[in-house]
C-alpha cells in the first residue's frame, strides 16, 4: 500500500480521504478531526471577512495550508458567475489553482446544476485552474466534464449532508470503467462503511464532511472513515471473488468421517 | 487648511464613511486584516495585493474582503 497514492493534477497524496471543514463545533475540533482522519486535502469556503469582530479565529491559524492542501470550494454558488468569482478570489488569496467546483441548482436537495457546472469547468480550465468537479452520477455528463478539462470527477453518492450513502452503484461503476481521471465520491455518505463501498467500487477517494462533523463522536468517526477508506481500497486492489448462486464448501470433502 | 471631504463606501456589504481618496491599503491596515490571508475586490474587480497602496477610494466604491472559512 505504500506506493498506492492518490494522484490529482500531478500531485501525490498518501490519504484517499478528503475532509470538509464545515459544520464543526469549533475550529479546534475541526483541526483535531482532520488530523485523526489522516486527510491531506480539506475543502474550504470563501466568505467575507468579519469586519465588525476581528477577534474571531481564522481557519489558517488552526489548519496550516503548508501542511494540508486547501481545496477552495464554491459551495453555496447557484450559477456560473458566482462560482467563477469565488474561485478567482480563492486563487488571489494565495495562488490556489487546485479547486473544487460545485454549482448547485436546487436549494432543497442541493443537486448540482450541470449545465452551469460544465460551462464553468470549461472557463476555469482555460484560465489555468485544475478543476475537481462535483457532479451528479451521470456517466454521460461525466464524459462531458472530462472533455471540458476536469482534473477529477466527483459524483454525489446522495444529496449533500443526507447521510444516505451510495444510491446508484451501477452508475458509479460505469463512470469508473470509462475514465482514468481520479473518481472521488463527494457528498451523501453517512457512515464509514459507505466509504468502503465507494472504494470497493474502484473509486480513487471519498470526500466527507457532515458524516464526521455531525457524528456524536467526530474524532472516533474520523478514525473510522480513515480505516474504512484504507480497507475499501485494499479490498478493491486484492481482487474480490466471483459472485455465484451456488454454495462452495470451504473445507475439503476428502477425509470426512 | 483644506477640509477633508468624507465619502460613503460599502465594505463587505456595510456602509462606511471614510475620507475621500483614502487608500485601500489603509482600510485593510486599520482593520488589522492579514493581507496574505485575504483577497480583495473593488467594484467586482479583483485587486493585485501589491498595488493596494496606489488605489484611492471614491464615492460609492464597493469593497469585498474575503478569506477561507470552514466549508464542505
Amino acid at each position: 500500500m505504500g506506493k498506492d497514492k492518490l494522484i490529482v493534477a500531478n500531485k501525490k497524496f498518501n490519504s484517499r480521504l478528503i475532509v470538509g471543514t464545515g459544520k464543526y463545533k469549533s475550529m479546534s475540533e475541526c483541526a483535531k478531526a482532520i488530523e485523526l482522519s489522516g486527510a491531506e486535502i480539506v475543502t474550504v469556503a470563501v466568505r467575507r471577512v468579519n469586519i465588525s469582530n476581528r477577534k474571531k479565529p481564522l481557519l489558517m491559524d488552526f489548519i496550516d495550508p503548508k501542511k494540508i492542501t486547501y481545496l477552495p470550494n464554491t459551495a453555496g454558488c447557484f450559477n456560473s458567475t458566482e462560482a467563477l468569482r469565488t474561485l478567482r478570489l480563492a486563487r488571489e488569496i494565495g495562488g490556489w489553482k487546485l479547486v473544487k467546483l460545485e454549482v448547485l441548482g436546487d436549494k432543497k436537495n442541493l443537486f448540482p446544476e450541470m449545465i452551469e457546472t460544465l460551462k464553468s469547468t470549461e472557463i476555469l480550465t482555460k484560465e489555468g485552474f485544475k478543476v475537481m468537479v462535483y457532479c451528479n452520477d451521470d456517466p454521460l455528463m461525466a464524459k462531458r466534464l472530462e472533455s471540458a478539462g476536469a482534473c477529477a470527477i466527483m459524483p454525489l453518492a446522495a444529496p449533500i449532508g443526507s447521510g444516505l450513502g451510495i444510491q446508484n452503484k451501477i452508475n458509479i461503476k460505469i463512470i469508473r470503467n470509462q475514465t482514468k481521471l481520479p473518481l472521488i465520491i463527494d457528498a451523501g455518505l453517512g457512515q464509514a462503511s459507505d466509504a468502503t463501498i465507494a472504494m470497493e467500487l474502484g473509486c480513487d477517494g471519498v470526500l466527507v464532511n457532515t458524516a464526521i462533523a455531525k457524528a456524536k463522536k467526530p474524532f472516533d468517526m474520523a478514525v473510522a472513515f480513515k480505516k474504512a477508506v484504507e480497507s475499501g481500497r485494499l479490498s478493491f486492489l486484492s481482487g474480490r471473488i466471483e459472485k455465484t448462486l451456488q454454495g462452495s464448501p470451504s473445507s475439503p470433502k476428502k477425509g470426512i468421517i | 487648511m483644506k477640509k477633508i471631504k468624507k465619502i460613503k463606501i460599502k465594505l463587505n456589504g456595510k456602509v462606511k464613511t471614510v475620507n475621500e481618496n483614502l487608500k485601500i491599503i489603509h482600510v485593510i491596515k486599520n482593520l488589522k486584516i492579514p493581507i496574505k490571508k485575504v483577497a480583495i475586490e473593488l467594484n467586482h474587480v479583483i485587486l493585485d495585493k501589491k498595488k493596494l497602496s496606489s488605489i484611492n477610494l471614491k464615492k460609492n466604491d464597493k469593497i469585498e474582503i474575503v478569506h477561507f472559512i470552514g466549508g464542505g
